[in-house]
């Protein structure tokens, strides 16, 4: 199970103030944390800021990097900011996110190629959410399509089911686990499935809970990486625990116990 | 029409270990050796092995009477010496490892004091410039007492010193961490258990790449095929990226394999099974083959006619050459 910290994201106050105030202490802790936490990789994100957003995210890039070594995801809706941030990424890096949209994928395809980086698909297109499995199936392969037509790796595609909030949609929930099987036939090498979990919990009081317990389903289905909160650690016992369940890791009694060397 | 090999990539790698120290590292060995850092499956192709398997011989320091003549025979002019013993398998068997097993203080036999057992490590440290593989008598009590005096003996020479074993491991990670040695971990054909021991271990403090697996002990018809799955399943689990399970692994084979019939039984008690003499080596050799296919980086020998046949199996597996 690929794990990828959401927590440097610009949507969160601290980080938003980190930012402002350029604390780049701040920001390099939290990328220790989480990495120590378990996270394989950290997700980059500016969130909403007035000032230029590539140069924040440059910075954001670089703080981290002073501070770890993984995999980095760049996560921005604006090409040129995603291009700051694999530009200034010294190491391996992700891109976070294109969409089945067209223009998207005109515009991050190449840029992924260019910088040798992976990347992350949302199955959605210019008609929006797709409303069932069948659906996102559709999207993912057409995605699939452009890929191999441009000479892309199907194993560094990761692709995303779009995990909307229970207390919203809570049909959705569902459709985008009975995605996930489908999108693993769709090509070999088989694309890999991403979720970013915590939306599955926008709005309700019980997050933590409602995290845990979709990811531990989404696991079974065929998921194999996630954008989640590493610091807390029920997570984490779930998902460690899931992937024992599942016969992806070698049971002993203490495999739950935190030692560094086992990351 | 030109065929494209697959090879198979894994995500995970074997940490590297390494035996010895040279004077400048801090010992006295003429060099370290080091095990490890596989990147696939042992010789499938996919990816060479950047450190080959190497052959140690073991020595005992009493030797059981129940040893069959036939094994007894080549080793006559030293049994009983072990610093002698241990000169031979390096200058005249071209061992690339020394094993000294310390099985004199067990209370059941000699009871003989720590004193004794830091004398023949000193002695063989002497004799021989290879690195040493130390092992204790089993019994744990007397082996706490062993141990520490045996780890600061040998301070700085980087010896891989065993059995770490699940009710017994912590005297002797505490005592290698405070020397500067590798620890050999033992757990008897359970891979859920070994990698508890590595974690128990490893939270003591003890770096990953200082550890070595021992997941048990068998030979040729006797459990071979439980220890080899064993050790196949830990080196996929290290590839697919465990780190609790990412050691390299060793096999003690001489003393198993002897315990055999088959390689013990004296030619006119079975004459059928052909000479007793190939029969023994070729039952050792033949376990240790067999082992180094499911991925042991240290196989430990007595006979030397099995070091020899098992010298050629290595170099005939291995992709890159011996070092050195």
């Amino acid at each position: 199970m690929f794990i990828i910290g959401e927590r440097i994201n610009g949507m969160f106050r601290s980080v938003a103030r980190a930012i402002r105030e350029r604390d780049g202490a701040a920001i390099a802790d939290l990328a220790r944390r989480q990495v120590a936490a378990g996270a394989h990789a950290l997700d980059i994100n500016t969130g909403p800021v007035g000032e230029d957003p590539a140069e924040v995210m440059t910075w954001l890039v670089q703080t981290v990097q002073e501070a770890t070594d993984v995999p980095l995801s760049i996560d921005s809706p604006k090409p040129a900011v995603i291009a700051a941030g694999l530009r200034a990424c010294r190491g391996r890096a992700l891109i976070n996110s294109t969409t089945g949209a067209r223009e998207k994928l005109d515009a991050l395809l190449p840029l992924a190629q260019e910088y040798g980086a992976e990347l992350i698909a949302l199955t959605i297109d210019e008609r929006g959410i797709p409303r069932n499995a069948a659906a996102r199936a559709e999207i993912a392969l057409a995605i699939v399509a452009r890929a191999m037509e441009a000479g892309f790796p199907t194993d560094r595609l990761y692709l995303d089911p779009i995990v909307l909030p229970v207390s919203a949609a809570q049909d959705q929930c569902r459709e985008a686990l009975a995605a996930m099987p489908a999108f693993r036939t769709l090509c070999e090498p088989a694309p890999h499935i991403i979720i970013g979990l915590s939306n599955v919990s926008q709005g309700t009081t019980n997050r933590s809970l409602i995290n845990r317990t979709y990811l531990a389903m989404a696991m079974a289905m065929g998921c194999d990486a996630a954008i989640l909160d590493p610091l807390d650690r029920d997570l984490m016992d779930v998902m460690r625990t899931a992937s024992v369940l599942l016969n992806q890791e070698i049971y002993c009694d203490g495999y739950l116990q935190p030692a560094e060397g086992r990351r | 029409m030109s065929v494209e090999l697959i090879r198979e990539r894994w995500p995970g790698k074997v940490f590297t270990v390494t035996i010895g120290a040279t004077p400048a590292e801090g010992g006295t060995r003429a060099r370290a050796l080091t095990i490890g850092g596989h990147t696939s499956l042992p010789f499938a192709g996919d990816a060479p092995s950047p450190h080959r398997p190497l052959v140690a011989m073991e020595v005992l320091d009493v030797v059981p009477p129940d040893w069959p003549a036939h094994l007894r025979e080549p080793l006559a002019d030293v049994l009983g010496r072990p610093a002698e013993w241990a000169r031979k398998c390096v200058e005249d068997y071209g061992a690339d490892l020394v094993c000294l097993r310390l099985a004199s203080p067990h209370p059941d036999g000699q009871d003989a004091p720590p004193d004794a057992a830091v004398a023949t490590v000193r002695a063989v440290l002497e004799a021989v410039p290879v690195p040493l593989v130390i092992l204790g008598c089993g019994h744990a009590d007397k082996d706490n007492e062993v141990w520490p005096r045996v780890t600061e003996a040998t301070r700085g020479e980087r010896c891989l010193i065993g059995m770490a074993v699940p009710e017994n491991y912590k005297t002797l990670v505490v005592a290698c961490l405070a020397d500067g040695h590798n620890v050999l971990a033992e757990a008897p054909i359970d891979i859920n258990i070994q990698k508890q021991l590595n974690i128990l271990i490893s939270e003591m403090g003890l770096p990953p790449d200082r550890i070595v697996l021992h997941p048990g002990t068998a030979s040729l018809g006797y459990g071979l095929e439980y220890e080899y799955s064993i050790m196949e399943r830990i080196r996929l689990a290290g590839l697919q990226g465990d780190k609790m399970l990412a050691q390299p692994l060793a096999a003690v084979i001489g003393s198993e394999a002897w315990k055999a019939k088959e390689a013990r039984l004296a030619e006119e008690a079975m004459p059928a099974w052909g000479t007793a003499a190939e029969r023994g080596p070729a039952w050792e050799a033949a376990t240790a083959a067999a082992f180094l296919q499911a991925g042991a980086d240290i196989v430990v020998l007595l006979h030397p006619a099995a070091v020899a046949a098992v010298r050629r199996v290595v170099a005939e597996l291995a992709a890159v050459p011996a070092e050195a």
